[in-house]
């Protein structure tokens, strides 16, 4: 027989905050996997909110792959505030 | 690529799912994780047993969320493992085998009402001192499932201690059923860190990767000197003559583990070894029409949407 399949979990934990991935699980379907979420995920008060997605509807970067998608954000220092030299007499902007 | 790896670790970064990893480590990661998680699988059976003979509804209700927790945290930490590419079923199926090892301490047996609270206290008191250490271990999702897992512990041991408290403060055989449980279950909680120094094979490499910060023999020091003045405080004796203060090193010495009965209870030969792993089985077994009605429900239903759809 087939196995269940996996679920990732995301959980907002008050409005006005993002849902934050806290963990995955099995389950048969979205609604057998939103009941076993909150039980595993929300047993304190934890979320006013879930989502589940299948594990494997996600489409991840590749570690390997890092250096070329992140690496040229690394040469930008111009993208900073810091980058700019201001006079000290100006004590806010 | 090892020595960028080590490096990486010995800079207290973390390693995550899809990075490269010598495969030594995974397969430690994996030992230990899923040991971990068998550990609270099979924890909840001594307690599970209880809960329906719980003295008040306030006990009851406590145990049930317990009981509660430690399946969640199972299942916390059978995710983690199954990121470095093991299957749910392939855990199960190594717990069940007896090819993967839980914690000895569940092959003994909770007799009393007492043992609930001996165990909340000594059990899950030592499991914390383990556990703590763990949150800033090197693989990501074992460090994240210790957190969540830490958060939730200390009910589990407060629950214990007060169970404790009411009895050692009762009628004199509440009292004794107190001191019995906790003659039975210190020893035991004394072994769950595990065997000395000198005989750990794998303290020098868990050290190294972070799934250990201190010594089994270190943690298992700072358990009896925590614990010796809580059974003070509840008027309960530790079952130990050689206990004494030792104000010059500014801890307790104390007597010898019985290493003999330790190993015999790791190889399969404790009090409830069988009887833990054929409850486990028998769940499995019989919950597999459950879980195959479950699939064929759920896959049938998504046809029959499918087929509304067109």
């Amino acid at each position: 027989m087939k196995n269940w399949p996996l679920w990732e979990v995301f959980v907002r934990s008050k409005n006005g905050l993002e849902h934050r991935h806290c963990g995955s699980l099995h389950a048969t379907d979205a609604t057998m996997a939103l009941e076993n979420a909150r039980d595993v995920y929300t047993r304190r008060n934890e979320g006013v909110s879930i989502w589940v997605v299948p594990s494997a509807a996600i489409t991840a970067s590749n570690p390997e792959d890092s250096g070329e998608l992140f690496e040229p954000a690394k040469d930008k220092a111009y993208r900073h505030p810091t980058f700019y030299n201001l006079p000290d007499e100006l004590k806010h902007m | 690529m090892e020595a960028i790896f080590e490096n990486r670790i010995a800079n207290d970064q973390k390693i995550e799912p899809k990075d490269w990893m010598p495969e030594k480590y995974r397969k430690t990661h994996i030992r230990q994780i899923s040991q971990h998680a068998h550990s609270e699988i099979v924890g909840m059976l001594p307690e599970g047993n209880w809960i329906t003979r719980a003295p008040s509804l306030r006990r009851k209700v406590a145990l049930l969320a317990k009981v509660q927790d430690e399946g969640g945290h199972g299942l916390y930490l059978y995710s983690a493992c199954e990121t470095l590419g093991i299957s749910r079923d392939e855990l199960f199926e190594q717990l069940h085998s007896g090819e993967a090892k839980y914690s000895s301490t569940f092959n003994y047996p909770a007799v009393t009402w007492a043992d609930m609270g001996a165990i909340g206290w000594l059990v899950d008191g030592a499991a914390i001192i383990n556990q703590v250490a763990l949150c800033n271990t090197s693989y990501g999702p074992y460090a994240r499932a210790m957190v969540r897992i830490c958060k939730e512990e200390s009910f589990h041991q407060r629950q214990g201690f007060e169970i404790m408290l009411t009895l050692a403060k009762g009628t004199p055989e509440q009292k004794a059923m107190a001191q019995d449980a906790l003659n039975r279950w210190w020893w035991p909680s004394l072994m769950m860190f595990g065997p000395t120094d000198a005989e750990s094979v794998h303290t020098e490499q868990s050290m190294k990767w972070k799934l250990k910060r201190k010594s089994n023999d270190e943690l298992r020091q700072q358990f009896i000197d925590q614990t010796v003045p809580q059974a003070e405080l509840i008027g309960l004796t530790i079952p130990d003559p050689h206990l004494k203060w030792n104000p010059e090193k500014g801890s307790y010495d104390w007597g010898e583990i019985n290493w003999n009965e330790f190993w015999q209870v790791v190889k399969g030969y404790g009090p409830c070894n069988r009887e833990r792993i054929s409850a486990r089985r028998k769940a499995w077994d019989n919950g597999k029409w459950v879980r195959d009605a479950a699939m064929v429900y759920a896959e049938k239903r998504e046809t029959d949407e499918f087929k509304k759809a067109i």
